[in-house]
């Protein structure tokens, strides 16, 4: 089928019809994915620390250093998680902090090598804001960075921080956050060296319709040169706890309708990107499920620990179980993967 | 077989069993959401309803266990409760305060546990106390499970009990109690109830004596796609008798803390039934999204696939979420004009009697 044009895209955002919009998207996932596989991970999210000199508007996570619930986890307990992610049949971990102003290069180096001296898991670490302040702090160049985090053990890189890749956007979303272009940068870079790395935008908060097709084309055009998104993942804006839902009361997050709207949009924009992940961290298992219908070929991860959603008041609680289950009665076949799509253990 | 069905539902041919069968055994769920859709369009417009109102469960002390059932206790056992007519009025009270025009309560929806030492004019005494103090507030309570057990209390039969109720001040009923009709699948699931004729036949007469009422189906548990769709077409035989239903509500199961455990339904399928529902249920004019149940997410979807209700403000929800809802207990009015809204439908306040008291 052609590629979509931007105002195609927008035309179709903002006025057809969400089962039309949704059947197309079907129909492109069936096309991509033909033996009905919808996969997952084991992993766990790591958040190392909780502080972040960034604090954008929408995020109910971050504290200041001085902050009573501020917080730096110790090699130990990071330890500690990763013994009980691999003890559950975890191939990855997900680490991902804020933006401590403390930290320099060597930590991370320091943890990366203690972490990989002992386990033998996949490092899907540190979003592209985290890669730029550390390029920036040491006045090299974000591939230098790079080369040096995947030197020390970093093997693939999480998609966060994109947020809507249109910088009006993020002007009052994350005024302190890198731009779109940076991000874009720190993507590319990753892949010219052969990293692998996902995407994800948050949207539903102040964005409007022709931002959310600037952030899908600043995708594609990057994966049309690079080829090296994995996979897509929008999720929507979670409200509560958050400086951006107190400022305005029109901040109430996207609605099932919506986000299946910009999935299946998503779908069908990013013709390049194999992967779709539906979000039930944000969504729910029940909505989860219907977007394996709307353009979404994954469940995304288990989530043996989650906590950044978790501090903007949702939490759904699930097990490995429950996510095969869900996958089966939506009617199709679950799968373990690992970080790079491929499967290893069908449950099936 | 789409294709005949779709012919039949534009040109407004009654679907038969196979027919229902086909529908749910397809993967179209486009194709069935549309249909759906455009019969609920020819109905409601593009209206979706929702109410205020406020649940209210007198007790869980309850003489059945049913299997499906996290809320019921036994007298005396740990959590157990009961509260008194004053307390009821007293939950009233709180919502009613507010004085912004439509913001107060249409509607108090009571059911509760059989309790076993409760008096027949226990119940009399709570629909006139409700009524007296709070005249304009609809009184939708008790499902044909309770009325069959008041009916032993009372010592009356169905109608006269149901007469008595109404003079005391019982407008509606609710649809629950009906569970899923299939007598082996009823008798796995709640051995204790009233059959599902019984059920059927209290509807019925409450239907004669001018009482309407919802009808609900439980599903998702241990019942087949026949079982279901036997179902439906119990309630559209008696419906075509009586007219007396209201809107039907699909209800999905919710395993936790139950003693037959299971999965929770997929949203797929719980849309779906929807959309099966509203196209073989021809003759209810209403088909509810329980959002409780469905959970939000999934009930605004529905909006799109046949149904044109999905409830109201609600409070305080007990029996869900003793079975492991993890919706709220309650939604603001403006979550649920938005909902709508972002659906593409119009939101319409309506009152218990699907009166339309309010819409933009």
């Amino acid at each position: 089928m052609d590629r979509i044009d931007k105002n195609t895209a927008l035309n179709l955002l903002k006025n057809s019809d969400l089962l039309g919009l949704g059947e197309r998207a079907d129909n492109i996932r069936k096309n991509l994915h033909p033996d009905g596989i919808v996969t997952f991970i084991v992993d766990r999210n790591i958040n190392y620390t909780n502080v972040c000199i960034n604090k954008c508007r929408f995020c109910a996570f971050y504290r200041d250093v001085e902050s009573p619930d501020a917080y730096l986890l110790d090699k130990d307990e990071i330890f500690r998680k990763i013994d009980e992610t691999i003890s559950l049949g975890g191939t990855q971990i997900l680490l991902q902090g804020g933006i401590h102003p403390e930290l320099g290069l060597d930590y991370y180096t320091n943890l990366l090598k203690s972490i990989k001296d002992r386990y033998s898991i996949n490092i899907h670490g540190f979003s592209p804001p985290e890669v730029n302040y550390l390029a920036e702090r040491h006045d090299i160049t974000v591939r230098e960075t790079l080369l040096i985090l995947r030197q020390a053990g970093l093997d693939s890189i999480p998609g966060g921080g994109a947020e809507i890749l249109s910088d009006r956007v993020r002007e009052v979303l994350s005024p302190k956050k890198m731009r779109s272009s940076q991000w874009l940068n720190v993507m590319e870079e990753a892949h010219k060296i052969g990293m692998r790395t996902t995407a994800t935008m948050m949207f539903g908060s102040v964005e409007e319709p022709e931002d959310i097709i600037e952030h899908l084309d600043a995708i594609r055009t990057l994966q049309d040169k690079t080829g090296g998104f994995t996979a897509f993942i929008p999720w929507s804006f979670q409200p509560r706890n958050t400086e951006l839902a107190q400022k305005s009361a029109e901040a109430w997050g996207a609605t099932a309708v919506d986000y299946l709207r910009v999935l299946s949009l998503s779908r069908i924009y990013l013709d390049n990107v194999r992967n779709i992940q539906a979000s039930w961290v944000t969504q729910g298992l029940k909505l989860a499920q219907v977007a394996l219908r709307f353009g979404a070929n994954d469940f995304g991860s288990t989530m043996i620990e989650e906590n950044v959603v978790r501090a903007a008041g949702v939490s759904y609680r699930v097990s490995k179980e429950d996510i095969i289950q869900a996958i089966k009665s939506a009617g199709f076949k679950a799968a373990q993967r690992d970080t790079y799509y491929n499967l290893i253990k069908e449950f099936f | 077989m789409l294709d005949s069905i779709r012919n039949k539902v534009l040109s407004g041919q009654r679907l038969t069993k196979e027919d229902a069968i086909a529908l749910f055994q397809s993967d179209d769920i486009f194709d069935i959401g549309r249909l759906a859709s455009h019969v609920a369009e020819k109905k409601n417009g593009k209206n979706a309803y929702f109410i205020v109102n406020r649940h209210i469960n007198p007790t869980n002390i309850c003489v059945n266990r049913c299997k499906f059932c996290a809320f019921s206790r036994s007298k005396g056992e740990e959590g157990a409760y009961e509260l008194t007519v004053e307390e009821i009025i007293k939950k009233l009270r709180k919502g009613q305060r507010s004085r912004v025009k439509g913001h107060g309560f249409s509607e108090v929806h009571i059911v509760g546990g059989l309790h076993p030492d409760w008096p027949f004019e226990y119940y009399l005494n709570m629909l006139l106390t409700i009524k007296k103090e709070f005249p304009f507030i609809a009184i939708k309570a008790f499902t044909a499970v309770e009325i069959d057990y008041m009916s032993k209390l009372s010592g009356l039969g169905l109608e006269e009990t149901l007469v008595e109720l109404k003079k005391s001040g019982l407008d509606l009923m609710p649809g629950g109690g009906a569970e899923i009709f299939a007598e082996g699948i009823r008798n796995k699931l709640c051995p204790e109830k009233i059959s599902g004729d019984r059920w059927l036949k209290v509807m019925e007469i409450a239907h004669r004596v001018g009482i309407k009422t919802n009808a609900t189906m439980l599903y998702g548990h241990l019942e087949s796609i026949g079982d279901r769709i036997d179902h439906l077409l119990k309630l559209r035989n008696l419906q075509d008798r009586t007219g007396g239903f209201q809107a039907f509500i699909p209800l999905a199961y919710h395993p936790k803390n139950t003693e037959i455990g299971g999965f929770y339904s997929s949203g797929i399928d719980d849309l779906k039934t929807i959309a099966v529902s509203r196209l073989v249920l021809d003759n209810f004019d209403h088909i509810k999204a329980y959002w409780i149940m469905l959970g939000e997410k999934v009930s605004q979807v529905a909006l799109l696939f046949g149904a044109d209700d999905i409830d109201g403000t609600i409070i305080e929800e007990k029996i869900t979420h003793s079975a492991g809802a993890m919706t709220e207990e309650g939604m603001t009015r403006e979550e649920l004009i938005h909902l709508i809204k972002k659906a593409g439908k119009i939101p319409v306040q309506r009152d218990a009697f699907y009166n339309a008291i309010w819409t933009e």
